[in-house]
């Protein structure tokens, strides 16, 4: 079992509110992961998990008991910091055994133990190494090995893959899936990474400036995010922001700026009709665009100037120019296009978002 | 290393160095030669005929006999590594603690104690020795050990503190929530975690706390009276300087022997030595 549940919990540090009543279930055997960008207080919000920060106010209880006042090691959970912190005197096995000496377990059981996890991670051949003789990918595996072999209740992950180099981000990252699969136990994991927050969560949690902005699972965040900063935050290349005017033409609604005048498609309509005659965000994602062909109808295009070309190989980025704004489409990796060259595109209107100007709230 | 022609590396490297070695070495080689040549030409004026201030014929042991069997620096000997290793001790346990308590621990002024602890370091030994020496009047320790024992963690404990203070604060932050979640207490964190990775810093405060007390002078001037009592420093001093009379073989072969056991102290921990100070934790 390992059901977290924080309710109203608050951080102050001198004058700052660094975490702002956070409300959270954690379910048994789910991967919840903690996004935004530095400061926003998401490691925070773990360290009080871990009982490494006294929580000002709100209660945080694990399978139902409250923790608050229990030490780090009383709340049998087990923590991957981002900077690894093995113990640099100890060889590998030693770090891997550490948690189980202090829990006083017998040693042919520390041994089972450690050699079990260190045939799920591949670090079999290292037990006798020293820290510093291993590499990045190689440390990070031992520190999960320490985890792991403590069978807690919780795993709690601050930021893991952010020492790694890029290619060894990405293998660790689906490693770090496979073995939550296989062991099935909670994990709380903090990053500020959308992608890896995309990749592994079971659920998201978006923070910014100490308050959750939107919980959810992966795609519900990418597909209606509560507010202009999800919006932002999730997907990549982050989403076009356009200010526009909402305008009712003949039963038409369309949202207008200098560079476009895109028709709201009906699902839309209802809910935008009072907006009309004051200013939005409209959000469209850079794949949400293509280039217009015959098959799109007028009132969804609208046309670009190329100021930039990027190359992905799977598909282009363009930088482009529309009226006062700058926007990126990700358009199909055989659309031929030059700098400077003047290109219609196309929306998806199913995929259009709208943002309260001044809340930023999704209508 | 220096780049390019062969007399830039002479001029801007081996020259110097080698101006800085002969600064350096120059009076332990006059130690040396002096505590090994006879009387007969240590006391020849400096325009005799055959002068030769740097080199002898003919050494001798004499003056090391004479410091064994005519003094007692044997029982100086003894009687300052004994003082120093006990002074050293107690203070390096003081100070390990209270570092460690200064850095780690978040409790109300914890900063201004630190520095509070930094400025009695700073109080002259040559002022401090005169309330010290009411002190240990009172409580009738003048003329043994331990009167030195108990007074030099006075500004060896400050010293030791101040820098395991540094040292600790290098030691990343999460070993020890590491440790901690991992289900050891702070004491133990402390005991298995951070005072073993912390070695470096911990031999380097105690070769210091080691050397300070081994040269102490004042304090042991000052306490220490009867010659059987007296630490090699002060000894040395008061047994082979007689009035105006100065032995000065017998003078260099003391401060010798005298600074033998410290050499050996660095060179044994040279490594841990420098790591310790320069800070660095390797992960």
């Amino acid at each position: 079992m390992g059901q977290v549940v924080l309710k109203d919990i608050n951080k102050f540090y001198d004058s700052v509110h660094a975490v702002i009543d956070v409300n959270l279930q954690i379910r048994d055997k789910e991967f919840v992961v903690f996004v935004g960008p530095s400061g926003c207080g998401k490691t925070t919000t773990l360290r009080m998990i871990a009982g490494l920060e006294a929580i000002s106010s709100g209660d945080i209880s694990i399978d139902g008991h409250v923790v608050n006042d229990l030490a780090p090691m009383d709340r049998d959970i087990a923590m991957v910091f981002q900077n690894y912190a093995l113990y640099p005197h100890m060889s590998v096995y030693d770090n891997m055994a550490f948690g189980l000496k202090m829990r006083k377990f017998a040693k042919a059981e520390i041994n089972k133990r450690v050699r079990e996890a260190a045939d799920i991670l591949g670090i079999g051949e290292y037990l006798k190494r020293k820290p510093r003789q291993l590499s990045g990918g190689q440390r990070q595996r031992v520190a999960l090995g320490r985890a792991i072999v403590r069978h807690p209740r919780v795993f709690l992950f601050d930021e893991p893959l952010s020492n790694l180099d890029a290619k060894l981000r990405v293998q660790m990252r689906v490693e770090l899936k496979k073995l939550h699969l296989r062991l099935g136990t909670t994990a709380v994991y903090v990053t500020h990474d959308q992608v890896e927050a995309m990749t592994l969560g079971d659920r998201v949690v978006v923070m910014k400036d100490g308050l959750v902005q939107q919980v959810g699972e992966p795609l519900e965040l990418y597909n209606q995010p509560a507010n202009k900063f999800v919006a932002g935050f999730i997907g990549s290349p982050a989403m076009n922001f356009a200010t526009v005017t909402m305008a009712d033409g003949s039963g038409r609604l369309t949202a207008k700026n200098s560079g476009m005048e895109i028709e709201v498609p009906s699902t839309h309509a209802e809910r935008l009709r009072p907006h009309v005659g004051r200013q939005l965000t409209m959000g469209i994602r850079p794949e949400d665009l293509h280039v217009a062909g015959d098959a799109d109808p007028a009132g969804l295009t609208f046309p670009s100037k190329i100021e930039v070309i990027e190359q992905l190989g799977s598909e282009i980025l363009l930088d482009v120019r529309v009226g006062d704004e700058t926007m990126v489409a990700a358009v199909d990796p055989t659309t031929r296009a030059k700098v400077q060259e003047t290109l219609r595109l196309a929306v998806n209107p199913k995929r259009l978002h709208f943002f309260d100007a001044k809340s930023e709230a999704a209508i | 290393m220096i780049e390019g022609a062969k007399w830039r590396r002479w001029v801007f490297f081996y020259i110097p160095m080698a101006f800085f070695l002969l600064f350096l070495l120059f009076p332990f080689y006059w130690m040396v030669i002096t505590s090994v040549r006879p009387d007969g030409e240590l006391y020849r004026p400096w325009n005799s005929i055959n002068y030769n201030p740097f080199w002898t014929w003919k050494p001798t042991w004499d003056h090391v006999r004479l410091l064994f069997e005519e003094t007692l620096f044997a029982s100086w000997l003894w009687n300052t590594m004994f003082i120093a290793l006990a002074s050293t001790v107690i203070s390096l346990i003081c100070g390990v603690f209270a570092g460690y308590a200064l850095s780690r621990l978040n409790f109300p002024f914890a900063g201004s104690l630190g520095t509070g602890i930094f400025i009695t370091y700073l109080v002259p030994q040559t002022l401090l020795f005169i309330p010290l020496a009411e002190i240990i009047r009172n409580y009738r320790l003048g003329d043994t050990p331990w009167s030195l024992i108990l007074t030099y963690p006075t500004f060896l404990i400050p010293f030791c503190t101040w820098l395991m203070m540094g040292y600790f604060k290098a030691v990343p932050k999460e070993l020890e929530e590491c440790a901690r979640i991992d289900g050891a207490s702070r004491w133990q964190a402390m005991i298995y975690i951070i005072i073993p990775v912390a070695i470096p810093g911990i031999l380097s405060a105690g070769i210091f706390a080691f050397t300070l007390s081994w040269n102490e002078f004042i304090y042991a001037l000052v306490f220490l009276s009867s010659p059987e009592q007296k630490t090699v420093p002060v000894g040395v001093i008061s047994e082979l300087i007689r009035g105006d009379v100065f032995y000065w073989g017998p003078l260099m072969a003391g401060a010798l022997l005298g600074s033998i056991p410290v050499a050996i102290a660095y060179s044994f921990f040279v490594e841990h030595y420098v790591a310790g100070l320069t800070g660095s934790v390797k992960g």
